[in-house]
């Protein structure tokens, strides 16, 4: 009973989810929306399950001293003080994005700065990387690394400042050789999902439950 | 021979700092080059201004802040486009994370064009299952916003009144840094009709092409290159257009140093007994 039970909640619910997707009218309908809200309510709780798994991990390492244990302080430091704001954000103004409030101050002068010098950092070894290991050795690495420099050239404005041709071009490989491989990728992942998605309903996929 | 040695391993600290120059240098001194604007572009533009005043415009932000350089001009543009033109304006976001970011441009940019919360505009913030939302929407946008992100309820907003489901959208912007432009596509654009113009980072556009080709999508606006179009085409040139040239540069530099790293490659290579 342990495995049929969710086994037949799994089955119950995916069909009635396609069953309501594609029959909207009467009572499918209602009951379609029902469902969907839940699904939200139940992904909102397991935002909570992730918020408890961040932290017991990391006062586990903050109290046994491991290594990097000073990281393990910061966040919950970070995360504290984050939540206070936000709680005074909600407490005062019944609203976390209110323009100016400390939770937005926390936002837009500590969490963006961050998060962004994060991602920048990755142009650089974006650079170094590039140089290194993007060498002409096969016939295929030649025809990347070409079609990869008009694409990069060809799409900013530096490049029609060179020749007025290479926006054409560059436009052109988008369009047709990157669309055609990409359609290809996208019907073959569709496939792929409605494949699984059968699996799951049916109960041949059992990889969730473990 | 060894010059070329030399080329074939430069310090990677040398290149690290000529990245940075290439980037700061156009910014400081405000450096400008002429916009060529493509056809995906124009099409998101038309989409919007094509709209008669008082149509209601749908926003998802659907990014954080390490997109952010690339999705929030094409974010003011929009705004700025459809404050111009008396739409009114809804925005959404799937990624909590991002939420912020709407409240930010729009509290940037109503104030220029005395637009009024609740009666121009409103932001209804986060909510999870976003999936399920996109589906759900199409019924009543009550069911998943019983209130707004300032936690006033959608009804007591003169703007929401009649505005229940995606028939009363007249156009939906997703500005994806994520999969999510594709789900508003496949639920909101292919069960529900609603057009949708795609505003996307450079990275995910490439894959967002063929929505455009088969008109799945009315435009596309992609990376950074693609907000400096949108901000050519509204006259309002900002962050975007400031970028490309820095972006310019960069990339200038990028190909210069793959070329001379193949160079002395072939070159040693060829030296070797």
């Amino acid at each position: 009973m342990k495995k049929e039970i969710p086994l037949a909640i799994t089955f119950l619910t995916g069909l009635i989810i396609v069953v309501t997707f594609f029959i909207p009218h009467q009572p499918l309908g209602t009951m379609q929306q029902r469902l969907l809200i839940w699904y939200s309510i139940v992904l909102g709780f397991t935002m909570l399950l992730g918020v408890d798994s961040l932290l017991r991990s990391n006062l586990k390492r903050l109290v046994g001293r491991t290594p990097g244990w000073p990281y393990a302080a910061v966040l919950l430091a970070g995360f504290a003080f984050t939540l206070a704001a936000g709680i005074y954000n909600w407490a005062t103004t019944r609203s976390l994005l209110t323009l100016g409030s400390p939770f937005m101050f926390v936002y837009t002068f500590v969490i963006v700065p961050l998060q962004a010098t994060m991602f920048a950092v990755l142009a650089f070894f974006i650079a170094s990387a590039a140089y290194r290991a993007f060498r002409a050795r096969t016939l295929e690495a030649t025809l990347l690394l070409v079609t990869a420099a008009i694409v990069m050239i060809g799409r900013v404005p530096v490049g029609a400042e060179l020749w007025d041709k290479l926006p054409v071009l560059a436009d052109w490989i988008m369009e047709v050789p990157q669309m055609a491989a990409k359609r290809g990728i996208v019907i073959g992942v569709a496939l792929g999902t409605i494949a699984m998605s059968l699996r799951v309903i049916l109960g041949l996929e059992r990889t969730y439950l473990s | 021979m060894r010059f070329f040695e030399r080329i074939a391993a430069i310090d990677r600290r040398l290149i690290y700092l000529a990245l940075a120059l290439s980037v700061l240098i156009p910014l400081l001194f405000k450096m400008v080059l002429p916009t060529r604007v493509s056809e995906p572009v124009r099409a998101a533009y038309r989409s919007i201004d094509d709209l008669p005043e008082g149509s209601v415009v749908m926003i998802s932000v659907d990014y954080d802040a390490s997109s952010a350089p690339e999705l929030q001009p094409i974010y003011l543009g929009i705004l700025q486009h459809c404050f111009a033109k008396k739409l009114k304006v809804l925005v959404l976001g799937q990624w909590v994370m991002g939420t912020p970011f709407g409240e930010l441009g729009l509290g940037r940019i109503a104030p220029l064009y005395d637009a009024v919360y609740g009666v121009d505009y409103v932001n209804l913030g986060y909510r999870p299952g976003y999936r399920a939302q996109m589906v759900g929407l199409g019924r009543e946008i009550r069911d998943f916003f019983a209130v707004d992100s300032r936690g006033i309820t959608l009804d007591s907003l003169p703007m929401m009144a009649g505005v229940h489901n995606y028939n009363q959208i007249d156009l939906l912007v997703g500005l994806e840094a994520g999969q999510a432009g594709d789900e508003w596509i496949q639920f909101a654009g292919a069960r529900y009709g609603v057009d949708i113009v795609i505003g996307a980072t450079g990275v995910v556009a490439p894959d967002k092409f063929h929505y455009l080709q088969a008109r799945q999508i009315r435009g596309l606006i992609g990376g950074l290159q693609g907000a400096a179009e949108y901000e050519t085409l509204i006259g309002k040139p900002g962050a975007a257009i400031a970028g490309m040239v820095a972006q310019s540069w960069a990339h200038l530099l990028l190909l210069a140093f793959i070329v001379l790293g193949n160079v002395g490659y072939f070159v040693m290579r060829r030296a070797k007994p």
